[in-house]
């Protein structure tokens, strides 16, 4: 299962490489919601360092609900999903390639934005690198593997990329409250690690439930 | 997709809708929420004793919670008529589900009125955002979002499978929404009111819990037959629609 579903991922991100399409869409999209953060918190400010970990998850629930949508959505407009279907494998490794290769891309999203982000509001880093990367790392997890699975879900709407955001905010909530709070004290102060800890669990334990929920429930999604 | 819409006209046996017995269990539905209401009328307005810091505005107390506890077992039985439609694959377990959420819905709006309302007189403020008012928000736009999901278009077994997945994943997030959100809150702020709108901390007294529990048992009774009565009426559209199918169906041929 795990061989056909990083053959699936590849065939994705390999599509994805050749037209770069959905992944400059996702970095200039991140971009500009800098852009406007820097309208709407004045960089030159003091105080705005308070909203800088909000700014790190909008970014990347913003932009990486364009390309949940897309990953899906594109084997629509061909009925290559019929042929995924038809595949010899199982729904669930289809689930797990388009997972992967999600997850891929969102992470080069941030390795690319934060970065800006941190450089153009003028955001010191002086806490631990390796923590942040791991937050960075369990919020992503959450929200794109139930992202992938409402995106599989809503894609058989011909309005899939109005009703997704609908289905996915409200169902990661705990994700984004667990990350957001993780990420402040991880930011801002670092005395109060083991509160990041324990909202770091949560968020992980929401992941850990999520994943194997939406492996069992995949099939009844991806019927024909 | 194209397979999905060339069958959408197609008519479906008939005897694929069950027929409710209508007239028996109606009757007694019918009955006991009129009985169950007026006494519950009774009850909160003349029985029940008037609280002493918030007044009459208490009242609203005796809508607010028993909505709170129609929606949530509405939003149960959707979750345990969506598990029943995946296993059995029956349309009427997805009729079911499909219309408890719909009463869910309109009792959570409820719910999220009469609550600001309270709270304006009682707390001085429209909304706080306490883990309970958090979590039923969240719990409003998550079964907006199952509507969302039935106003698709595509055949009808489509639309159940879908909405039943995200009916099991959606209740599944509630007692993680509340976690976190209790969590986060009381972390960061102290508890200034009380134990919530609940009172449970301060205690109650023993008339108002009568009138609660009346109150509770004539929602009861409202949400079954609100239930009852929607499962008919879906069942009659669908009848209506697969007559409309055979009528098209001949006059073409």
């Amino acid at each position: 299962m795990l061989r056909t579903a990083l053959t699936i991922a590849k065939k994705d991100i390999y599509s994805e490489l050749r037209t770069k399409q959905v992944l400059g869409t996702m970095i200039i999209f991140a971009g500009l919601v800098i852009l406007v953060l820097s309208f709407a918190f004045d960089p030159a400010n003091n105080t705005t360092k308070a909203v800088i970990p909000g700014a790190v998850w909008i970014i990347i629930v913003f932009s990486g609900i364009l390309g949940l949508n897309r990953s899906l959505v594109s084997e629509q407009r061909n009925d290559t999903m019929h042929g995924l279907l038809v595949a010899p494998m199982d729904a669930s490794s289809i689930y797990l390639g388009k997972f992967m290769a999600n997850f891929s891309m969102i992470l080069i999203v941030e390795i690319v934005s934060i970065p800006f982000l941190f450089l153009l509001f003028d955001f010191k880093m002086n806490s631990s690198i390796f923590y942040f990367i791991l937050v960075l790392f369990v919020g992503s997890f959450g929200f794109i593997a139930i992202g992938t699975f409402l995106a599989a879900l809503a894609s058989n709407s011909k309005s899939s990329e109005m009703l997704l955001p609908l289905l996915l905010f409200p169902m990661t909530s705990p994700v984004l409250i667990g990350v957001t709070q993780a990420t402040k004290i991880i930011l801002i102060n670092m005395e109060k690690l083991p509160n990041a800890i324990a909202w770091m669990q949560l968020v992980a334990a929401y992941d850990v439930i999520f994943f194997v929920l939406c492996f069992l429930l995949i099939e009844y999604v991806l019927e024909v | 997709m194209s397979i999905n819409l060339e069958r959408e006209k197609v008519t479906l046996p008939l005897e694929e809708v069950v027929q409710t017995k209508t007239t028996m269990l109606t009757k007694v539905l019918y009955g006991g929420m009129v009985v169950s209401m007026l006494a519950a009328f009774y009850f909160i307005f003349l029985y029940a004793e008037i609280e002493k810091t918030m007044g009459v505005v208490q009242k609203i107390f005796y809508m607010h919670v028993p909505s709170a506890w129609v929606a949530f077992l509405a939003f149960f039985v959707t979750f345990v008529f969506s598990i029943l439609f995946l296993i059995k694959r029956k349309r009427i377990y997805d009729t079911y589900a499909y219309v408890s959420a719909e009463i869910g819905v309109v009792f959570t709006t409820i719910v999220l009125t009469t609550g600001p309302i309270w709270a304006k007189s009682s707390w001085n403020t429209w909304w706080a955002w306490e883990p309970r008012l958090t979590t039923t928000l969240i719990l409003f736009f998550l079964y907006m979002a199952y509507l969302m999901v039935r106003q698709m278009d595509g055949v009808w077994d489509k639309k159940a499978r879908l909405a039943a997945v995200f009916g099991i994943i959606g209740f599944a997030d509630v007692p993680i929404v509340f976690f976190a959100i209790r969590w986060w809150q009381s972390k960061f702020h102290p508890i200034v009111f009380g134990d919530g709108p609940s009172q449970q901390g301060g205690g109650i007294a023993p008339s108002m819990l009568v009138a609660l529990l009346v109150a509770i048992t004539a929602f009861t009774f409202l949400y079954a037959y609100l239930l009852h009565k929607g499962v008919s009426f879906e069942n009659m559209k669908i009848k209506v629609g697969h007559y409309k199918e055979k009528l098209r169906e001949r006059l073409e041929h």
